[in-house]
């Protein structure tokens, strides 16, 4: 005999699926970011009170996710990598995810002014507006620069963690974002490269499909270059010493180097192999922003020049 | 028999309510403790409330020292 109340619907959303929403490892960068940017700036702040700025830009980068997650719902359900995010999966509905994201993102800048400053609130609202409007609904479906345009997005913690503690943007600030904003195109067209088709079946013009992958492979090379002077400035500047220095110089070496391997070689090869390189620069890539903040903490940490 | 047995939503939907359960719960912790550490480290954050007060006076010559020993004043609002 079956329970007279037994429910025969779909699954339900659990509170991991909520938290899935938030998308926590694209948190976990921007908390680790504007985490260094709160460090190295200049001035004071009550460890809580930094603690709560931490917070608050963490849950306004979640509810960014969830606006994105809301609009791309479309594209989600088509691409491998991202079918099992909880709407495209069916288990939180559209209209939820644009909920608790525009929910989330009133309470973070509000939170955030609060703790901090309003300023740093202001850049917070203007981050989440740029990342969930300008990206996601405007540009992503409509230029190959889609990945350049979002990296803009993801580059504004280290900038907001420092502005919570000045008030205001500084070179050092600037020099950060820089690091995260050329960094984000060749980590992204790298894993473009071996992704092959998930961008071209969703309908994303993402540069391997618009321009070919030959072009994909100078374009991150060339980004590498662009990036390399501005990862060794800010070691140059007030939070910037020899410690930074050193790590920078080896990782900008090995990422020109790498950026040089993907450049020479061709589909063949790559096909061959499996994208072992692509794979091995891909995976190389997030250890470079990671070492180069980590680097920068450090450096705060035993004093700069 | 318990007179109103629970309903099997309510166990699947347990782990969702505990869950928002302790975020709430952490948010008011969090708001307590901002609470806490601003007035702590905070300036005077008396304002007007209708009634003068001479701990709001500013003394000559010194526009934000609170003039807490201007004997006019105190007169003034025990007079009130």
């Amino acid at each position: 005999m079956t329970e007279a109340n037994a429910y025969e619907g779909p699954v339900e959303a659990q509170f991991g699926d909520y938290i899935a929403l938030l998308k926590p490892r694209v948190m976990s960068l921007v908390v680790f970011t504007a985490f260094v940017g709160l460090w190295v700036a200049p001035g004071q702040m009550d460890p809580f009170l930094a603690f709560c700025s931490i917070l608050f830009i963490a849950i306004g980068g979640g509810a960014s996710g969830a606006l994105n997650m809301w609009y791309d719902s479309d594209i989600d359900a088509v691409m491998r990598r991202t079918q099992d995010r909880p709407v495209p999966a069916g288990l939180i509905g559209r209209e939820e995810a644009l909920a608790l994201g525009i929910g989330l993102s009133i309470l973070s800048v509000m939170m955030l002014g609060l703790a901090a400053n309003w300023f740093a609130a202001g850049f917070l609202a203007f981050t989440i507006f740029f990342y969930a409007v300008v990206y996601t609904i405007w540009l992503k479906r409509s230029t190959p620069q889609n990945i350049v345009i979002g990296g803009a997005a993801g580059a504004f913690p280290p900038m907001i963690g420092w502005a919570c503690v000045t008030g205001g943007i500084g070179i050092e600030s600037l020099l950060m974002f820089a690091l995260v904003f050329f960094w984000t195109p060749p980590h992204f067209w790298a894993l473009a490269l071996f992704m092959r088709d998930d961008y071209s079946k969703a309908g994303v013009p993402m540069l391997t499909v618009t321009n070919g992958r030959r072009s994909t492979r100078r374009h991150i090379f060339a980004y590498t270059l662009v990036l390399a002077p501005f990862a060794i400035w800010l070691g140059l500047t007030s939070v910037g010493g020899p410690l930074y220095l050193a790590v920078s110089a080896v990782l900008n070496a090995l990422f020109i180097l790498g950026g040089w391997r993907i450049l020479r070689r061709d589909e063949v090869a790559a096909e061959a192999d499996g994208y072992t390189v692509e794979k091995r620069y891909f995976r190389f890539s997030l250890y470079y922003t990671f070492l180069h903040f980590l680097a920068l903490l450090a450096q705060g940490w035993v004093g700069g020049w | 028999m318990a007179l109103r047995p629970e309903h099997e939503l309510h166990g699947r939907r347990r782990g969702r309510n505990t869950g928002l359960l302790v975020v709430l719960a952490l948010f008011v912790a969090l708001i307590f403790g901002m609470t806490v550490v601003k007035i702590s480290n905070g300036h005077m954050m008396e304002g007007f409330d209708h009634q003068p007060r001479t701990s709001l006076i500013p003394a000559e010559g010194d526009g934000d020292a609170p003039a807490g020993d201007i004997p006019a004043a105190e007169d003034e609002e025990e007079g009130q």
